[in-house]
């Protein structure tokens, strides 16, 4: 009998196309997907090289990092530089046959919420986008992960990566979660306990009946997090609910191809008795509600708590503390639920999907947004944004005081005009609370759209748990 | 792409923990579509006041780093974006070295491609570096591939570990396309098999 093996093990082995003596392997891509940031010098260096892409029926292109998020982006892009990039991104997609989606086009939206949208994501698949939260996709139990430029060349030229073996690291959240902690609360308490770089090396397999729990749309929270704890990639084993997912999408397989792919998804879980490299274990329920407090994912803690002081880090850390608070402007000691805000974000890969716009509109069912706060939703993709309308959803949130945006990353990076002034601090859905993050001496503190509903409620970070 | 060989130089300390891609350079530089001149913008946010002036006690607008070739800093460096724009930027200054404890995954392949050598180290080791590189420009250190040391000015030398096929398209400049292109039969029978074996892809 073979050796038990990993659900990473699986699909790293069925995708090996060349392994070399000292380990070194190649490794066959299943799907590639572009965007306009991270593309252009890759498609420049095909054609100076006189080389073409090798599967374009599996790369998929979409603007999403710099496109402004107004209404009137239909009539252009203002920003020279951002349109110069999406028009190049059009232009290489016509040019090497890619298929496009434009920024008028209603299945436009951010790369990774549109790859499972629109059935490209399925399980056991390789996917690989010049992005680093591509990890997103390993919700469905493929292995996902961000590559750079070079290597979107590498994948266009020859649809392979050279790639060296990561090892297996087991995250298991047992029990459920209690009212009012969401998939983001989860993956950043993962951060939290492991540190920004605790993952370094590893892929990461999400297990355990929290994470079984979750909805699809939760574990891709949870997977597109994975590289905010220094993982290459996170993993969920494929079940039921995934195979609903994916179940009728445009580029999901049909009739008997369903069939056949079904009965090999079935087979793509961690067998008993696979050894893990490094393992962790978090108790679901007693996860609570978190917000971060500094400048890096790490930084986390329960909204109940306090801001820490730097003496309280080892020496490494305590310098990067003492900048973090001079640059969020926090002082040790103050009760995280004091933290006043001025804007309120949500959006991003991380938190845009359907549920996450439900979640905010549960909250502030019979509230308002605090007079003078701003307050943004940017939906993840024009068909999340067009499900709302029809739910109501965004009726409802506009009249709440919310502004209604059309789908992008947005004031996620801030490469578009929505960006935090210098000194404004942000409750926000997104990903990274690095310095300038959301626009140059922009203050962000990370949470879930449940928390950043109640945020914009009371205008200071708040404990959702009270508002339910 | 340009070979690697041994770098002497000067050494800029960085001591700080989790230097992340936005830091190294701010999404407003991404705009571009060369990946040329993006040195001007190194550290941008760090390096120039919102004026654009320089901030004189950042590290590399401090007269003796002014021209380093390395930099020592601090864990998890090159942590966040997967922006191949942090490589350029710091390639496009002039740094063809940088010594932490530890790189974040995907900043570290991307060093590779842009013939930039990414240089891991015990803590210890990078803690008597980062001293060292105090120094300012007196303190000049040698990185050498072909033996993986690094050696500072008064003769103290550390080795390191680098992936052997890494560091032999770093020594020769080898580009990986290329080396690809060459195994264009195993791809070929790769699809093949793959087609049978899971033809709904």
């Amino acid at each position: 009998m073979s050796r038990p093996r990993t659900l990473y093990d699986k699909i790293w082995d069925a995708h090996v196309v060349h392994e070399a003596d000292d380990g070194t392997c190649l490794i066959y891509i299943d799907r590639h997907l572009v965007h306009e940031v991270t593309s252009p010098q890759a498609f420049e260096g095909l054609r100076m090289a006189g080389r073409s892409v090798r599967a374009p029926e599996k790369t998929i292109a979409v603007p999403d990092h710099n496109v402004p998020t107004t209404v009137d982006r239909e009539q252009g892009i203002a920003n020279k530089e951002s349109r110069i990039q999406v028009e190049a991104l059009e232009t290489n997609a016509r040019d090497f046959g890619i298929v496009y989606y434009g920024v008028n086009d209603v299945r436009q939206g951010i790369v990774h919420i549109i790859g499972p949208e629109q059935g490209w994501t399925q399980p056991g698949l390789t996917i690989v986008c010049g992005d680093s939260h591509t990890a997103t996709h390993g919700a469905f139990g493929a292995l996902a992960h961000g590559i750079g430029t070079s290597e979107v060349e590498h994948v266009l030229a020859t649809q392979t990566l050279i790639q060296k073996k990561s090892r297996n690291m087991k995250v298991e959240v047992t029990g459920s979660l209690g009212p009012g902690v969401t998939a983001k609360d989860i993956t950043l308490s993962i951060i939290g306990a492991t540190g920004a770089a605790g993952g370094t090396g590893h892929v990461i397999e999400y297990c355990g009946q929290a994470i079984r729990e979750l909805t699809m749309e939760g574990r891709m929270t949870v997977c597109n997090m994975a590289i905010e704890g220094g993982a290459r990639a996170g993993l969920v084993a494929p079940d039921d609910k995934t195979f609903d997912y994916v179940r009728g999408r445009s580029h999901a397989p049909k009739g008997a191809a369903w069939e056949a792919a079904l009965a090999h998804w079935k087979t793509l879980g961690t067998d008993p008795g696979a050894e893990f490299d490094k393992e962790i274990v978090l108790k679901g329920e007693e996860i609570a509600p978190v917000v971060t407090w500094g400048t890096s994912p790490e930084d986390v803690l329960p909204i109940t708590g306090t801001v820490p002081h730097p003496d309280s880090f080892d020496a490494g850390k305590a310098g990067a503390v003492q900048r973090s608070l001079e640059y969020m402007g926090l002082s040790p000691g103050t009760r995280l639920a004091d933290i006043e805000i001025d804007t309120v974000f949500i959006g991003s890969c991380t938190n845009a999907r359907i549920e996450d716009l439900r979640d905010v509109a549960r909250v502030m069912r019979g509230r308002r947004v605090k007079d003078g706060i701003r307050a943004m939703i940017v939906p993840g993709s024009g068909l999340v944004r067009a499900q709302a309308e029809e739910e109501g959803i965004a009726q409802e949130l506009q009249e709440a005081g919310f502004e209604w945006r059309m789908a992008g990353c947005s004031m996620c990076l801030a490469m578009n005009p929505d960006q935090l002034a210098p000194g404004e601090r942000c409750a926000s859905t997104s990903n990274r609370n690095f310095e300038g993050r959301q626009g140059r001496g922009g203050r962000t503190h990370l949470l879930s759209p449940a928390m950043a509903a109640a945020a914009a409620v009371t205008g200071r970070l708040s404990d959702v748990r009270e508002l339910v | 792409m340009e070979r690697f060989e041994r770098v002497s130089g000067i050494a800029a300390p960085m001591p700080l923990v989790n230097i992340d891609t936005d830091m190294i350079i701010p999404k407003q530089f991404l705009k571009t579509i060369k990946r040329s001149g993006l040195g001007v913008n190194l550290f941008d946010e760090m390096r120039f006041d919102e004026n654009g002036d320089e901030i004189p006690d950042f590290v590399l607008n401090r007269p003796a780093y002014r021209n380093a070739e390395i930099l020592v800093a601090g864990d998890n460096f090159g942590c966040g974006s997967s922006r191949e724009h942090a490589p350029w930027a710091l390639r496009d200054f002039g740094i063809k070295v940088v010594v932490s404890t530890s790189f974040a995954d995907i900043f570290y392949n991307n060093c590779f491609k842009n013939g930039i050598l990414p240089v891991a180290l015990p803590k210890d080791q990078v803690d008597f570096l980062m001293d060292d590189a105090e120094k300012g420009e007196n303190a000049r250190i040698t990185v050498d591939l072909e033996s993986q040391t690094v050696s500072t000015s008064d003769g103290t030398t550390f080795r390191f570990e680098v992936d052997p096929f890494r560091k032999h398209c770093l020594l020769e400049g080898l580009d990986d396309i290329g080396l690809t292109l060459k195994k264009m039969d195993a791809i070929e029978a790769y699809e093949q098999r793959a087609q049978l074996r899971s033809p709904w892809i």
